[in-house]
């Protein structure tokens, strides 16, 4: 029953990828980074990568506007939080299905040109709905202090089965879970596994197959009379209620949604973390998502008193001086470090750290690793090329 | 930047404070608020959380706050020359750290993005442990992250925001507010525009499209209309437009004779960079030089502008030029360590850290709730700022605001704006029912 379900080839994959994520907790752990907050943001922008690498990774579509489909998400989630129920499952039903409409709107516009014109495009619209967002739309988005809970929200669903009159701010979530925490974590994680599924079912079937295919040579496919329209606009709307549903997770952890969200730098931010980790690949868009988000939040945190800890062993001069130097690549330099990570990655690894871990895996298996590389790249020219 | 160093003697001082820390009986730090709260801290150090802006558009700001954070530490912890420790009054820090737990602090860059800013304090919320909360360049980012302490259980002491909205209609039992806002501005500065430029003046409001700049537009239109000014226009502008032309030229043939700035940070600095180019200041309508005023000035800002600010009127907290104690010994302070006078956004960051550590002092506990009954009508004096209260009904502070010009005769690179006048507390202080809101419970959060 099983081989229906999952291709056997993909099971040890699959069980490593669930195994992984449940034990984050303690595997981050000695890198500082086993605090609920900074997991959720790993699974929610594993998600949020997982959706936009089945558009850009399969049909090589780059698309700048996820963000605003990410913070659609929010939006939606908040309100049915503010207006339904403080339960987290309508929110993300909802969020996911308005990620979804809002991709289908924009991508029946944007796909009707592709390359550098289709990318203009997208990020145009994410302006456009940044702009909105931050101030046209006050009213619906309450501008740049962001979306956030009330306490006299009307909440009718709650209202409706309960009569009991809060006194301090709800909170989201599961029938009784709460979503803040471990717990919230935990939930997100459930929901990444089931994504990290949905999309390797669809690399492994025959629309994926087709989509590669557009990647490939799109024109070639055209000749054959096929129109390749209905392929790309599926794969950018599931692409767009992955962003939704992500952007959902986020106001489920913490339930406030801000303009900012929906901004270019956010949906540039996923193209990083999609080619940081190995475009095309299942497993790379998370690796990427996780390392952004490690390096956004640890290193920006680290300053010159940690640092000096850190260098303690050294002589007190020499130990100035690697602080001095150190410095300029932590705290307020984090975006240094990340840019000289990602100049490294696309030039040695154009596959991405997933190219990285299997050269590893090569050299290990064959002992030397003399035609490792040769492999290693074979065998990433077929999905990610 | 100069480096905090550890090194054997501060070990040991540390050391020696944490020991007294343990040694004192525990029925001196428990009164009646229980232990169990967020974060309480167990060993011989309390950590802190500075949220400021580090990249972005207000990234200078931030790197003031910074300062004066690390700072206000040294001080706490009985390092440096105590700065406003030996000025305030009443205080009961002793020097030793607070409640004799020896101060550690964590950093993070807010980016002025609510979700940056909220997913950093977190981190130190969190993995830290951090205790208190404190920073913030922009409203928005300040009334996000206090609404996280808020259901987090730690405090937030606000740094640089001036929007109504942060002890208005967003206030929170766990937030509090040094800085003033923008109705004092519009309180200060509405007297001294009648003295200067006369009652029958027409405004032109530029405003920045954000929160933050509606509730000052509203709240300076208010008060001028209140001293017989006639608002012709108010037009919004999108935030970091850069270009402001299009803006300014049909102010021209408005008929106003006064354009009003609501721009903070770089969209200041251009605004008013360019209203100066295009000849505003040269024009004379109806019979009246044309002028400009910018309600919320900041030196950081006014260094931007340049010569453009010369004679320039706006309002500010806090100025390095006052001859109180307590701005002499933090100016000197701050000099002797950095080299130059610090900015107000140091000085409210600054003060914030003080107050709240002197709170847990006098609370006797480090349990938020002890801490808001703490600061909670709190009065204090020779902070800067005279008289000093933090307001029970919305926990913001009342006191003198200064009404500044950008100086004619600057005798140095940092003497950019003059204090003209020093509007005194009775006349800026308002009901605090008109801004809605409502505080709520004080949180404690779990242990």
């Amino acid at each position: 029953m099983m081989h229906n379900l999952i291709n056997k080839r993909d099971l040890p994959l699959f069980l490593g990828f669930i195994v992984v994520v449940l034990l984050a907790p303690i595997i981050m752990n000695p890198l500082g980074a086993g605090y609920p907050d900074l997991l959720q943001k790993f699974a929610i922008f594993g998600i949020f990568a997982i959706g936009f690498n089945i558009l850009f990774g399969l049909t090589g579509y780059l698309s700048f506007g996820h963000a605003a489909f990410l913070g659609v998400g929010s939006y939606t989630a908040v309100w049915t939080f503010k207006l339904l129920t403080m339960n987290v499952v309508p929110a993300i039903f909802l969020s996911t299905l308005m990620g979804g409409l809002f991709a289908l709107l924009i991508g029946v516009v944007s796909l009707r040109r592709s390359g550098i014109y289709f990318s203009i495009l997208t990020l145009a619209f994410a302006q456009m709905a940044y702009n909105l967002a931050y101030s046209v739309l006050t009213p619906i988005t309450n501008g740049e202090t962001g979306l956030q809970l009330r306490l006299h929200d009307p909440r009718y669903l709650d209202n409706f089965l309960t009569s009991s009159v809060e006194t301090s701010l709800p909170s989201t979530t599961f029938f009784g879970l709460s979503m803040s925490g471990f717990s919230g974590f935990y939930f997100c994680a459930v929901i990444l596994i089931i994504c990290f599924y949905v999309s390797l079912r669809i690399f492994r079937s025959p629309f994926g197959v087709m989509l590669r295919a557009v990647k490939s040579n799109q024109e070639r496919m055209s000749y054959t009379g096929l129109n390749t329209r209905p392929y790309t606009l599926a794969a950018f709307v599931i692409s767009g209620m992955f962003a939704g549903l992500a952007g959902g997770l986020m106001a489920v952890t913490d339930p406030l949604a801000g303009a900012e969200r929906m901004q270019w730098t956010v949906g540039g931010e996923v193209v990083l973390m999609t080619i940081l980790g190995g475009a095309g690949t299942l497993i790379g868009p998370v690796l990427g998502a996780v390392t952004i988000k490690y390096f956004e939040n640890i290193f920006s945190s680290l300053n010159d008193n940690i640092l000096m800890g850190f260098f303690s062993f050294m002589p007190e001069p020499l130990q100035h001086a690697a602080t001095a130097v150190a410095g300029l690549f932590v705290g307020e330099g984090w975006h240094l470090t990340l840019g000289a990570l990602f100049v490294i990655i696309v030039v040695f690894l154009p596959g991405g750290l997933m190219e990285g871990l299997s050269r590893i895996g090569k050299l290990f298996r064959r002992g030397g690793g003399g035609d490792g590389k040769k492999d290693a790249a074979a065998k990433f020219a077929t999905p990610a090329e | 930047m100069k480096k905090l160093s550890v090194n054997r003697r501060t070990v040991l001082k540390g050391t020696t404070a944490a020991a007294a820390g343990l040694a004192m009986p525990t029925f001196f730090h428990s009164k009646a608020y229980a232990a169990n709260f967020t974060n309480a801290p167990t060993g011989g150090s309390v950590t802190l959380g500075f949220n400021v802006p580090q990249t972005g558009a207000y990234a200078d700001e931030g790197g003031d706050e910074l300062r004066a954070y690390k700072l206000a530490v040294k001080h706490l912890n009985g390092e440096g020359d105590g700065g406003m420790l030996n000025t305030i009054k009443p205080l009961s820090l002793k020097g030793n750290g607070i409640l004799g737990k020896k101060v550690a602090y964590v950093t993070g860059d807010t980016q002025t993005k609510s979700d940056a800013a909220r997913a950093s304090a977190k981190r130190m919320i969190e993995k830290d442990g951090a205790l208190m909360i404190t920073g913030g360049s922009s409203s928005g980012v300040a009334i996000a992250t206090q609404g996280l302490c808020q259901e987090a259980g730690v405090i937030f002491m606000a740094g640089l925001t001036h929007s109504n909205d942060t002890t208005g209609k967003d206030k929170k039992r766990n937030g509090f507010r040094h800085f003033f806002n923008a109705y004092m501005s519009g309180a200060a500065l509405a007297p001294v525009l009648k003295k200067n430029y006369g009652a029958d003046r027409n405004a032109y409001h530029l405003t920045a499209d954000y929160t933050w700049g509606w509730t000052q537009e509203e709240s300076i239109k208010n008060s001028t209309e209140a001293i017989g000014w006639n608002t012709v226009n108010a037009v919004r502008t999108p935030l970091g437009a850069g270009d402001f032309s299009q803006y300014i030229t049909p102010v021209l043939n408005s008929g106003a004779d006064v354009l009003i700035l609501n721009h903070y940070g770089k969209d200041m600095i251009n605004s008013l960079t360019q209203a100066v180019q295009f000849g505003l200041r040269d024009k004379v309508v109806n019979g009246k030089d044309f002028t400009i005023v910018v309600p919320l000035y900041s030196r950081l800002m006014a260094q931007g502008a340049g010569k453009n600010v010369k004679g320039i009127f706006g309002s500010t907290n806090w100025h390095w030029s006052l001859q109180d104690a307590g701005s002499k010994a933090f100016v000197k302070s701050f000099g002797q360590e950095y080299g130059f006078p610090p900015s107000q956004a140091a000085h409210t960051c600054y003060v914030q850290t003080i107050m709240y550590a002197d709170a847990c002092e006098r609370a006797g506990t480090f349990n938020p709730c002890g801490v808001v009954e703490a600061l909670e009508g709190h009065k204090f004096d020779g902070a800067g700022n005279g008289a000093t209260e933090y307001r029970a009904d919305d926990h913001q502070c009342f006191k003198d605001v200064l009404v500044v010009k950008g100086n004619e005769n600057p005798t140095s690179q940092f003497d950019i704006l003059e204090v003209v006048e020093v509007t005194p507390r009775s006349q800026v202080e308002y009901d605090p029912k008109i801004f809605g809101g409502n505080l709520g419970a004080c949180n404690a959060g779990k242990a």
